[in-house]
């Protein structure tokens, strides 16, 4: 069964489409990102995954259901990590983590979910003392005590410092490794690089491309750009066979540069901010 | 695999409601303090009988009728904030995302409700009984009124409450919108001053809301049954009490379950 697949997905707000007909298939076991600027639309769709909002138009089957009409037997089998809750303040880690491990027929063991996301030495502090690192952590984990088959993280690293995003990714990656579907969005480039096995970027309401990191956009079949200087001046060519154009080029070349595009120049000239 | 029974996760969400209560300690001494403080303030200034010659002082007709006013804060107040606050610090929507039922979180704040009131109720006889020599009653059946007044009083604010969270915008609005209604009906329904003193249009308006009623059953019970010449219909009326309170609880059941959101949209 394929996790999340959506057809001509619509949302409008007041008349303006918020969503514009998205199409996406996300297969079980895969890390997939949604990729794009500010108000493209991916906090909309997956909180339409989620089942938090009603779309206007389209199929959507998340585990094999209707996420707008779902029960609570599906939502134990989804894992949903929130963004900027600053609920159970009061609470303690462990007695949080305890507390929702409740609502689900086989959760994980909440001690070793609370190792998992590395808070084993802050289990008993209470949630309000925590750092904005740490209190993602508890988002995961209870994320996560459920023990879901898939998982939706809404751009979980923004506000990190370098150190604590690349511990997230380690943490990620190992809930991936243990064949949870995870759907993620992210405006970071260098995290869906770093996660997704494909991805997907939005503008505007639609996705504009998809593939894998190092496919997407017609990254993979790409031209090179090669710039250097002679007598003449600056030079700059596009080409297939960088080779060949280094091989033509007089013996007064100096300053030669050979660019292949990456997701970053794929990314930038999707989203139409390279002019 | 067998989903956890509502009832199991509602009562495990009354324990972590209760939990995160009794940690805000400053929110809590203030809380209850408040309906206590009030019930001392205007004890003290209307010492007086409440007839030449009557062994009944002013001071003890408010400190009874004030457990309506300890019901109202700890049921109405505490459970109207307390669902903004939850739709507001993400606590409603992070339950949305999990298995959890409304109604387990319901149960949770009814259990929550129950234990606040019953705790204020204490506190504000401690008051009455150790300030202002308020009679506890002797027989059965006056402590049988006690606690079914006690029972649909909760019952009915907090499912009005509940319906009343809608009204508030956010979190921070919660305290004035929810506070206002409250003050209005406390003067008008003889809480905060004596009934007899009333004009009776305001009394009759007030006849309409459940406040009125709680302020003359807990009289009912603690206040020598000579003061019903006092009340408006010159009796208790238990069973009009009873009919009153039980409209309003589904009246509040109704209110709670068409407008309950789990966001705010």
């Amino acid at each position: 069964m394929t996790p999340i697949e959506v057809h001509g997905l619509r949302k409008t707000y007041g008349g303006t489409a918020a969503i514009d007909g998205i199409d996406m298939s996300v297969d079980g076991g895969e890390v997939f990102a949604l990729l794009g600027p500010n108000g493209a639309g991916k906090s909309t769709t997956i909180e339409i995954l989620e089942g938090h909002r009603r779309r206007d138009g389209g199929d959507v089957r998340v585990l094999g259901e209707d996420p707008g009409t779902a029960g609570r037997r599906w939502r134990s089998r989804i894992g949903i990590v929130l963004q900027s809750a600053t609920d159970a303040g009061d609470l303690t880690v462990r007695e949080t983590v305890r507390h929702f491990a409740g609502y689900y027929p086989s959760p994980r063991d909440p001690e070793e979910v609370i190792s998992a996301v590395g808070l084993a030495a802050k289990a008993d502090a209470r949630i309000r003392s925590l750092s904005g690192g740490q209190r993602r952590r508890v988002d995961v984990a209870l994320g996560i005590v459920g023990h879901p088959e898939l998982v939706f993280l809404d751009e979980p690293t923004t506000g990190f410092d370098p150190e604590a995003r690349r511990q997230f990714w380690a943490l990620i990656r190992s809930l991936a490794a243990d064949g949870t579907t995870i759907l993620l969005t992210t405006h970071y480039l260098d995290e869906a690089a770093a996660l997704a096995g494909r991805l997907a970027i939005m503008v505007g309401g639609r996705i504009v491309a998809a593939g894998t990191p190092s496919t997407v956009g017609g990254l993979a079949h790409a031209q090179a750009t090669v710039t250097w200087r002679d007598g003449a001046g600056l030079h700059e060519v596009r080409t297939d066979s960088p080779n060949t154009v280094i091989a033509q080029a007089g013996p007064d070349m100096t300053d030669l540069q050979v660019r292949r595009p990456n997701l970053e120049d794929v990314y930038l000239d999707l989203i139409g901010a390279r002019s | 695999m067998t989903m956890p029974s509502v009832l199991s996760n509602g009562r495990s969400r009354g324990y972590i409601e209760v939990l995160q209560l009794i940690r805000q300690k400053d929110a809590v001494i203030f809380t209850f303090a408040f309906p206590a403080l009030l019930t001392i303030l205007l004890g003290l200034i209307f010492d007086t009988p409440v007839m030449p010659g009557s062994p009944t002082t002013h001071s003890q007709v408010f400190a009874a009728g004030m457990i309506a006013y300890g019901i109202l804060s700890t049921a109405f107040i505490s459970m109207g904030i307390g669902i903004a606050v939850d739709r507001g610090d993400g606590t409603l929507k992070r339950l949305r995302g999990t298995p959890v039922t409304a109604g387990a979180y319901f149960l949770g704040k009814i259990v929550l409700v129950f234990f606040a009131a019953i705790f204020e109720v204490a506190l504000l006889l401690l008051v009455g009984v150790l300030m202002f020599d308020l009679p506890l009653p002797a027989d059965v059946s006056h402590w049988v009124t006690f606690a079914w007044l006690m029972v649909l009083s909760v019952v009915a604010c907090t499912l009005l409450g509940i319906a009343a969270s809608s009204l508030a915008s956010s979190a921070r609005s919660a305290p004035a919108v929810l506070n206002l209604p409250v003050l209005v009906l406390q003067f008008t329904s003889g809480i905060f001053v004596h009934i007899a003193a009333l004009p009776s249009a305001m009394v009759n308006v007030s006849a309409l809301f459940p406040v009125k009623w709680m302020g003359q059953g807990f009289r009912s019970v603690f206040l020598p049954d000579a003061l019903a010449s006092e009340e408006v219909a010159g009796s208790w009326e238990p069973g009009r009490t009873a009919l009153v309170l039980l409209a309003w609880c589904v009246i509040g059941l109704v209110l709670s379950l068409l407008t309950f959101r789990w966001s705010r949209r």
